[in-house]
């Protein structure tokens, strides 16, 4: 829809009464320009979330062959070998390869599944359906951000592929050891293929945020006020603001870094002397603490930008599935913008124990936990819209559920954390490992999974399959504890993240049998992934098919076009929004959609 | 009154813009803000670094000579490349203005002289470099000592050419647009469309470079 069209609102541009006269687009459309370099904000979305779904996989893969590595620090297998070869030697997975693997499904997992398949995937495909709009504001610009991420996937894949393997100085790349080609395999040739397809992702990011900012801001239809608008579009817009703000950032800190690596200069690099090559850098006058700035101005924020779709998708799942409407909707606008806010300003509490002044330290402690205050409001809303809800047990409405508990779970260890005088203990063990896993990772993913099953109907025109659902989800939560909750009691020890092999000290020893154990575990929870991806491609083409338009009784925008809607969404006008979205047992009915004028004996409305 | 009240109410209420805007020029003042994050990023880095070190050298040293007449005139030539660069400025307000007056023959006028006015900074630009190049400052090389005279680490030039470096390749980047613009004001596309919108774009993006031409200039010139 052009924008002319909603300035003037009268001025319908010829353009546009070919869209009122026909509703949908019928252009010709060749596979390319259907599937491929789609301008559909529906396709690109699924174009991201296949994409996401994949690298999921990859990153998931990793994660088990290093739990192998911990889980069996004795044992050899000889077929790691055949298909990994010399970064596997004799069945055992090489020192370097190791530290490849955390630090690749570290980057994956983080950006490309968590950022780029979830707020990619959702933003892309709610935010029109959601807001009334035909598309995004400029689906050119929306095309480009798929391919941007596209090409950037493209890089760091081809760096799984060479000689000195891919980056292994950890997700965050802290220099020295990533300015350094000569300090490690990884810092070489596959370091700076991460760095340009990290810088790759940035661009793919803005591109998105710009879109998904103006789209909210300027598209909605007649009567979609902005406190009308479901929690979905709320925690989209203030993601993207968070991402729009915080990755330029991190691009300038790649630069800078890229300086350091290629042009010999000092921005990060101070009175090193480098063992592997035994000589002294002629480097003087820079800092490496500063890449952890620029880094963490970033790295925190990430951390929402994650989690902050997942929240908006489980407030939205969970209303519609619990009939009730949701509780306290301007406090879960009000808590999104407050974590916004503080998100920009808690960074340093990843660098307690850099030798940060612990008088600036303790301004990071109070802003850190501050955060508890809105994260606490929405756990609240949550619990308080379940209680006495009408609940069905929906996979997706698992999901959301599960997605709570797991929010819980990680964000009372955050408390912990972000005390800088526990984190000196706590720093870089499995505590923190076990913290972000369930607070970020986990829970993230539970709220893709809540948007995956239910939105799927309108995705595909089909369901995915209900009981397959139940086991993924089943599985997934019990084994998610199973996995993470023993590695606060390795943390508490002391037990110290990245090592390849605790079994040479007698500290974590004792440890060896709950390692083993986490690894066995995390299989199987990687197995049952397997199962969701067959329901997934499964059901696109064999899944039962939707019969309504509204399967799930659900009062927003989407659920008012056809099963299967063409590229500009609504056949003819699009509706016009007379209350908000959470109208649910209201008056005696069950649901009233956003599209249903108030009448004239009801009782207070929104 | 209770006429009024709606009227007031309706411009966050959908099917409109509520800054009566459209969406290009959003996404204008957004990147552009992502953009101040990205300066603001360097720029800290720079002054996180110069404050952590002992001494720095002096820019009415570095910064001293100016092409035809030698050395001897300390920030006299940057000067100049300012007072070019925030013309450029006042002739790319001429052009918006030209534009919100349909008037095609000015705007093209004015683009034109903005356009000459980058150039002539990018031109300026590159003496610049050239002339430190000639004196042994590069990335990771440094020439110059320190105010107190003891020999200074080369991030002094690190920061300088990548920063000027990167607002360089905006400037660029702006002349190439406003390059497209004049194109597209001469081809008759804005008369066609009816608005100059796409003028005013580009001229936020425009002055938004020279604002933090502003703040480099202070930085590694006047600090």
């Amino acid at each position: 829809m052009s924008n002319e069209a909603i300035l003037h609102g009268s001025e319908v541009s010829t353009h546009e009464a070919h869209h009122d006269g026909h509703g949908e687009h019928h252009h010709h459309e060749t596979f390319i320009s259907k599937y491929v370099f789609s301008m559909d904000h529906k396709m690109i979305a699924k174009q991201f979330l296949i994409t996401g779904i994949i690298w999921a996989i990859l990153g998931g893969l990793m994660s088990v062959l290093f739990r192998l590595q911990l889980g069996f620090p004795d044992a050899t297998f000889p077929w790691l070998e055949n298909i990994l070869g010399h970064w596997a030697k004799g069945g055992k997975i090489q020192p370097e390869f190791y530290y490849a693997l955390v630090t690749m499904h570290g980057t994956v997992l983080v950006f490309f599944v968590l950022t780029a398949g979830l707020s990619g995937t959702f933003a892309n495909f709610l935010i029109p359906l959601q807001i009334g709009a035909r598309d995004m504001a400029s689906p050119f610009m929306n095309m480009l951000s798929y391919w941007f991420f596209f090409m950037s996937s493209v890089v760091m894949v081809s760096s799984l592929f060479i000689q000195t393997g891919p980056a292994s100085g950890g997700w965050t790349s802290y220099p020295p050891l990533s300015a350094l080609g000569d300090a490690s395999l990884g810092s070489k040739t596959g370091m700076d293929l991460w760095l340009i397809s990290m810088a790759l992702f940035v661009v793919s990011s803005l591109l998105g945020g710009l879109n998904y900012i103006s789209t909210i801001l300027n598209m909605r239809t007649k009567g979609m006020s902005m406190t009308r608008l479901p929690l979905t579009i709320w925690a989209l817009f203030f993601t993207a603001v968070l991402g729009v703000l915080s990755f330029p950032v991190l691009l300038s800190g790649f630069i800078l870094l890229l300086f350091d690596r290629h042009a010999g200069t000092s921005f990060y690099l101070s009175d090193i002397f480098l063992a592997s090559t035994q000589k002294a850098l002629p480097n003087e006058g820079g800092s490496a603490i500063l890449y952890q700035h620029l880094f963490w101005f970033l790295g925190h924020p990430e951390v929402y930008i994650i989690l902050l779709p997942a929240m908006g998708m489980v407030s939205e799942v969970m209303s519609t599935n619990a009939r009730k409407p949701i509780f306290g909707y301007m406090a879960m606008v009000g808590s999104i913008f407050a974590i916004t806010i503080l998100a920009f300003l808690v960074w340093a509490h990843h660098m307690f124990v850099t030798g940060l002044n612990p008088f600036l330290g303790s301004f990071f402690v109070l802003l850190t936990l501050l955060i508890a205050v809105p994260s606490a409001i929405k756990v609240f809303n949550w619990l308080t819209t379940l209680w006495r809800g009408n609940i069905r047990f929906t996979p997706a409405m698992l999901f959301a559920i599960g997605f709570v508990s797991l929010f819980i779970s990680g964000g009372l260890t955050g408390i912990w954390l972000g005390n800088s005088s526990l984190d000196i203990h706590l720093h870089d063990t499995y505590f923190v490992i076990a913290h972000f896993h369930i607070v970020m990772g986990v829970a993230s993913f539970f709220g893709m999974f809540c948007g995956v099953y239910h939105w799927f109907p309108k995705m595909y025109g089909r369901y995915l399959n209900n009981t397959m659902g139940y086991i993924h989800f089943w599985i997934t939560i019990v084994g998610a504890y199973l996995i993470f909750w023993p590695m606060h009691y390795e943390g508490l020890a002391g037990m110290p993240r990245r090592y390849l092999d605790y079994s040479g000290w007698a500290s974590f020893n004792q440890f060896g049998g709950l390692n083993h154990f986490i690894s066995i575990v995390s299989m199987i929870v990687f197995a049952v992934q397997l199962l969701f991806v067959f329901n997934f491609f499964y059901s696109i083409f064999k899944g039962r098919r939707v019969k309504t338009e509204n399967p799930w009784g659900s009062n927003t925008l989407e659920w008012t076009t056809p099963i299967h809607p063409g590229h500009g969404n609504w056949v003819g006008e699009i509706p016009e929004v007379h209350r908000w979205a959470y109208d649910y047992g209201k008056d005696g009915r069950e649901f009233i959609s956003q599209t249903e004028p108030i009448s004239a004996n009801e009782s207070e409305h929104h | 009154m209770a006429q009024a009240v709606p009227a007031v109410q309706k411009w966050w209420n959908g099917g409109k813009s509520p800054f009566n805007v459209e969406y290009g020029k959003i996404m204008m003042w957004y990147f552009l803000m992502s953009d101040a994050f990205t300066f603001g990023a360097f720029l800290i880095s720079y002054g996180t670094i110069r404050f952590a070190t002992n001494s720095w050298p002096d820019p009415n040293h570095v910064f001293n000579s100016f092409p035809g007449l030698g050395a001897g005139y300390p920030l006299l030539f940057v000067s100049l490349m300012t007072f070019i660069l925030i013309i450029s400025s006042v002739t790319m307000v001429l052009a918006v203005q030209a534009g919100q007056d349909m008037d095609r023959k000015r705007v093209a006028k004015y683009l034109v002289f903005t356009i000459l006015g980058g150039l002539a900074f990018l031109s300026c630009q590159a003496w610049e470099w050239t002339h430190l190049y000639g004196e042994g400052a590069w990335w990771g090389h440094n020439p110059f000592p320190n105010h107190n005279g003891s020999v200074a680490t080369t991030n002094f030039s690190n920061f300088f050419f990548t920063i000027t470096g990167f607002h360089g390749f905006h400037v660029f980047s702006g002349v190439i647009i406003n390059i497209i613009m004049l194109i597209m004001t001469l081809q008759g596309k804005f008369d066609q469309r009816g608005h100059y919108l796409m003028i005013e774009k580009a001229g936020l993006y425009w002055h938004f470079v020279d604002l933090v031409w502003v703040f480099v200039f202070t930085c590694f010139y006047l600090i």
